[in-house]
């Protein structure tokens, strides 16, 4: 049993570093809820209760945060889909079948979980710049695939490998073919595993600021981060605005988090330490 | 070491990983090999390059603003890597052996600085360490205004500025790695330390500690990592100043490459630190293992 004396100590220690984790973000949050501090005539928008949530709209305007969200949610469209379907299909071929230089093509996939993008972004500008891709939105997501690719190549194989081999051998039995006992009866149970991949890519597309940063001169290719970094540096006048921006930039992944939170963060444990 | 699968041979593995290996050499494989090419070359990005060997890497070591460079990255391990270790393991712990209320909501909160994009993250620091910001306002408001600051141009404590952050956000995730690890020990070696008259101090170096081994090298290699990549805080925060008391490696190699025309100085630099992160990812998990047989 536990102390009174003890107790009250575990919950001050978690109170307090609760607090830690949550007060930048409070101070984001209630800085883009309070009055304008810019110069401008900007953020005299309506207020709901003493909160100025006009400087939402605001900064929208101003920032132009929706075309920034509108690429931000192509280029994560695109890496999430491509990625989890491309590794769904060889997570499923190292996972479930043996063929030759099958640990090789492994090993080489596992480079990639730990291969930095800083490293790979220098040379990949001045190939692209070579053949005319810089600035495309082929720029911007490609380079993410293959880096999702190689995390979620893992994951999967992880979690083919521990599938059930019992139904994969009946249902081969029953003349199914590879193509639909990795759809018709892999996938389904694999959900949870399938949704934490996606979640984990989402969170890091969304996230990227390096490879949009180097890929990108266009504002209509413009990631949400690489944005609000941009209008940081050009609205230098008060903090509220870029306070609501930030908010808009960070609202999604949190949203997205926040609905999945108990999925992800169970799949994530399984998955760390499995091997 | 990887065994092979359970399954059977099968040519149509090919056809099922060719997709997802295309894309992954064109974009990856090919460019880190067109890394290692270019770090071997004196280039601006637009003339003819000059071959000068291994020059780039010389001047890893020779340089003193690179040398630093590195430097700081070690000493943002320490936040990054250490300190959450420190306290995820403290947290963990309580939150494993005292029922408390309101676990999920604790778990949330503290996982939800990985989630927020790191511009977002670095754009709420920079307000609170500014001259004018919510940091030096508490310090005012506790009677310690000697010790306000612009924390982030401050040549002393712009670094471990950057590295406090560092333990912000990575502080949740190792927790909750820890916290997997932890309930999963079974409480008979629990109730067997507790007959035998261990204290909760005992109980956690000889039972827990020991089985969250694996947890605690997974921890280590992501957050060490994340150090060795800090550049979006970096970019957002000081891009390297003042002076260069916070240039990192990964804010070299931009800086470089597209600040200063040292294209193939910057892929050595790039090189060096995909070395540096598997060499390091090599040894915490071997460490690991010989813990575990």
């Amino acid at each position: 049993m536990i102390s009174r004396g003890e107790r009250l100590a575990n919950y001050v220690i978690l109170t307090a570093f609760a607090a830690f984790a949550l007060f930048p973000i409070l101070t984001i949050v209630l800085a883009a809820l309070s009055p304008d501090d810019g110069a401008g005539p900007a953020g005299q928008g309506f207020s709901v209760a003493g909160l100025h949530v006009g400087n939402f709209g605001a900064a929208w305007e101003i920032g132009r945060f929706g075309t920034y969200l509108r690429s931000s949610l192509a280029v994560s469209l695109f890496v999430v889909v491509v990625s989890v379907v491309l590794s769904i299909m060889s997570g499923y071929a190292f996972g479930t079948m043996r063929f030759r230089g099958q640990s090789v093509l492994f090993y080489l996939f596992l480079l990639g979980i730990m291969m930095p993008s800083e490293a790979i972004a220098v040379p990949l500008y001045f190939d692209l710049r070579t053949l005319g891709m810089i600035d495309t939105f082929w720029s911007v997501a490609l380079p993410q695939v293959a880096l999702s690719v190689a995390f979620g190549t893992f994951w999967m194989r992880a979690y083919f490998r521990a599938a059930n081999r019992a139904i994969v051998e009946a249902a081969r039995i029953d003349g199914a073919s590879v193509w639909r006992i990795l759809w018709q009866v892999l996938v389904p149970p694999a959900r949870p595993a399938i949704v934490t991949l996606t979640v984990l890519v989402f969170m890091w597309t969304w996230n990227e600021f390096l490879i949009p940063l180097i890929m990108v001169t266009s504002e209509s290719l413009r990631t949400a981060p690489l944005g609000l970094a941009f209008f940081q540096g050009r609205h230098t006048s008060g903090f509220t605005l870029l306070a609501a921006g930030s908010v808009i930039v960070a609202t999604p992944v949190v949203i997205f988090y926040l609905f999945l939170q108990r999925h992800f963060i169970r799949g994530l444990l399984q998955g760390a330490v499995r091997e | 070491m990887i065994g092979h699968p359970p399954g059977e041979p099968r040519r149509v593995a090919y056809l099922f990983v060719l997709p997802a290996f295309l894309v992954y050499a064109a974009f990856l494989l090919y460019p880190i090999g067109r890394a290692v090419h270019l770090s071997l070359y004196d280039w601006d990005g637009l003339s003819l390059g000059r071959w000068v060997g291994l020059a780039n890497y010389a001047a890893i070591v020779a340089d003193e603003g690179l040398r630093a460079a590195f430097g700081h990255a070690l000493v943002l391990m320490a936040f990054y890597a250490l300190a959450p270790l420190a306290i995820g393991l403290t947290l963990a712990a309580i939150l494993n052996h005292a029922k408390v209320r309101g676990l999920g909501f604790f778990r949330t909160v503290v996982f939800l600085p990985q989630v927020v994009a790191m511009v977002v993250v670095a754009v709420a620091w920079r307000r609170v360490y500014a001259p004018d910001g919510t940091l030096n306002d508490l310090l005012g408001a506790v009677g310690l205004d000697s010790l306000t600051r612009g924390w982030l141009g401050d040549y002393t404590f712009a670094l471990p500025a950057v590295g406090v952050v560092g333990t912000w956000f990575e502080t949740g995730l190792v927790t909750v790695l820890l916290l997997a690890g932890m309930s999963r020990v079974p409480t008979e070696l629990y109730e067997a330390a507790r007959l035998d008259g261990a204290s909760a101090l005992r109980e956690f170096f000889a039972v827990t500690l020991p089985s969250v081994r694996g947890e605690i090298a997974v921890a280590l290699t992501l957050t060490v990592i994340a150090a060795l990549r800090t550049f979006d805080l970096v970019y957002i925060t000081t891009r390297g100043g003042p002076g260069d008391s916070t240039s990192v490696p990964s804010y070299e190699i931009y800086h470089r490459a597209f600040g200063l025309g040292q294209v193939g100085s910057a892929a050595a630099i790039g090189v060096t630190l995909t070395v540096a992160i598997f060499a390091i990812s090599f040894v915490i998990n071997r460490f690991a293992d010989r813990g575990m047989s």
